[in-house]
């Protein structure tokens, strides 16, 4: 296994005294004080995320819409500049490469945001499909820093403390400025279901916004143990637990982002008719579990008539912001309906639970 | 008199007479954090040395309980059920389970506390 990357961050998490551990390639922070209090502080305050393992990409040309369109589930035709929005790149099959953001900086100017742990895979996959269209594209994973801003109070701590007004920017939309020599881009966009921003800049940029926040006292460095727990009760999906390579986003309950009669289809369309028109045999679906017990990543969910395997579980935890032991998993689309009694597998114990949402706790965007 | 003797997987159990309580160390608990549930055998069950008996969990992740002793389980704290934070209040104090020894000779297997401190000195370097 080649060593970890760090981010422009790390020896700042490192003197923070943070837990530090393996994700997406990445040697990151997983938590400061805590999960709890980190996820707490997101919550009803303001937290901040070192995300710089986030992949960017620049996509550009006279064929960088039509491009776009065709890789990417969601729909930009005809979008202004400075619009983002949220889908899927799929293979053929059906199956998710990745889910990402896009954001539109002109008719001929696209930056795609990636995970991390797809970075290397995603631009094989782009650069594989870009024949035939007059784009340019361009891996800025290696340059630019990111760091996500989140919680209640998080558009007061990006104007009082990093002297970045961004009361105009609405949900999904972005800005770019310099700043000090620097570009920045933000934007109202996140992964924790509160209001907050996130900021794109280079190393050196990324480091000083940090410090300041650090120094201001009122923005708690959150890791990515409360970015997982803070999504999860959301019901955001994460790649590599709720979305795969085998794994449509219909299945994953994403359908609002796939745009199955876009002019012109894009990779993958077909395949995702064909399995709306056939029914879904699976789906993702939330679960409460009737016990503390918790049901991690690959957990079995079975018929408690007969203990037949009829999923598995994707994510699972004591809710923070819930205090109960709640899941998403993958089920057999027979057991899917909401209310359905199913059983978890935790270790040598079954226990009873009851098909609910995938939404755990309200999200609190400003729109 | 009692007698504390720990695992290299961060179990401890001090033994009074034949009966062992035993529970995740000090070192243990700060690791793993805040501890959300605990997974116990029951009253009856069998527990043997090194393997997996429970688990206790952290808002993040599941860690196995690998038996330092073995026996049968005389009893389980059940304090724990409901209030699992106990083990992050005081590790030493909440034991997990009450074990009745079936080979005390085990015992020489694990280390003292001095032992176990400098072990887990060598664990923090890395």
């Amino acid at each position: 296994m080649p060593e970890n990357k760090e981010t422009c961050l790390h020896s700042r998490h490192v003197a923070l005294g943070a837990q530090m551990s393996p994700f997406g390639g990445f040697d990151m922070p997983i938590q400061y004080e805590g999960i709890t209090e980190e996820h707490q502080a997101v919550r009803n305050h303001c937290g901040v995320f070192d995300v710089s393992h986030m992949g960017e990409v620049s996509v550009t040309g006279p064929d960088a819409e039509r491009y776009i369109n065709h890789i990417f589930t969601n729909d930009l035709t005809g979008a202004p500049d400075g619009k983002i929005f949220y889908g899927m790149m799929l293979r053929e099959d059906g199956g998710t490469v990745d889910d990402l953001l896009v954001y539109k900086r002109g008719d001929n100017d696209f930056f795609p945001v990636i995970n991390a742990a797809n970075i290397d895979k995603d631009l094989e996959w782009m650069r594989r499909n870009a024949s035939g269209f007059d784009v340019k594209i361009t891996d800025l994973s290696d340059s630019m820093g990111e760091l996500a801003v989140q919680g209640p109070e998080a558009e007061r701590v990006m104007e009082e403390v990093l002297g970045l007004p961004c009361s105009e920017l609405t949900f999904y939309t972005f800005k770019e400025l310099d700043r000090d020599g620097k570009h920045l881009i933000i934007s109202r966009t996140g992964y924790t279901g509160e209001d907050g921003f996130e900021i794109y800049a280079d190393y050196e940029a990324t480091g000083q916004m940090w410090d300041r926040l650090m120094e201001s006292g009122r923005c708690a460095p959150c890791g990515l143990g409360c970015r997982d727990t803070l999504r999860f009760e959301v019901g955001l999906p994460l790649y590599g637990d709720e979305l795969a390579d085998d794994v449509t986003p219909l299945e994953a309950g994403l359908g609002i982002f796939v745009k199955l009669d876009k002019n012109g289809g894009f990779i993958g369309c077909e395949a995702l008719r064909k399995q709306k028109a056939e029914g879904l045999k699976r789906k993702l679906v939330g679960l409460e579990i009737h016990d503390r017990a918790i049901a991690r990543h690959g957990s079995e969910v079975i018929d408690p008539a007969d203990g037949h395997v009829i999923g598995h579980v994707t994510t699972g935890y004591r809710g923070i912001s819930v205090d109960k032991s709640v899941a998403m998993a993958m089920i057999d689309a027979a057991y899917a309906e909401k209310g359905a009694e199913v059983a978890v597998k935790v270790r040598r114990k079954t226990f009873p639970a009851t098909v609910t949402a995938k939404k755990f706790y309200k999200k609190s965007y400003k729109k | 008199m009692s007698k504390t003797y720990y695992s290299r997987t961060h179990e401890y159990v001090t033994v009074d007479g034949n009966i062992g309580y035993v529970g995740i160390s000090d070192y243990a608990q700060k690791a793993l954090g805040n501890v959300v549930y605990v997974d116990m055998p029951e009253q009856g069950d069998d527990v043997t040395a090194g393997e997996e008996f429970g688990a206790v969990e952290s808002v993040k992740a599941a860690s196995d309980l690998i038996a330092p002793v073995s026996g049968a389980v005389v009893e389980s704290n059940e304090l724990l059920i409901d209030n699992p934070r106990l083990i992050n209040q005081d590790a030493m104090a909440n034991w997990i389970i009450k074990v009745e020894l079936s080979d005390p000779a085990e015992l020489d297997e694990l280390m003292d506390e001095e032992a176990y401190n400098a072990f887990c000195a060598t664990e923090g370097a890395h």
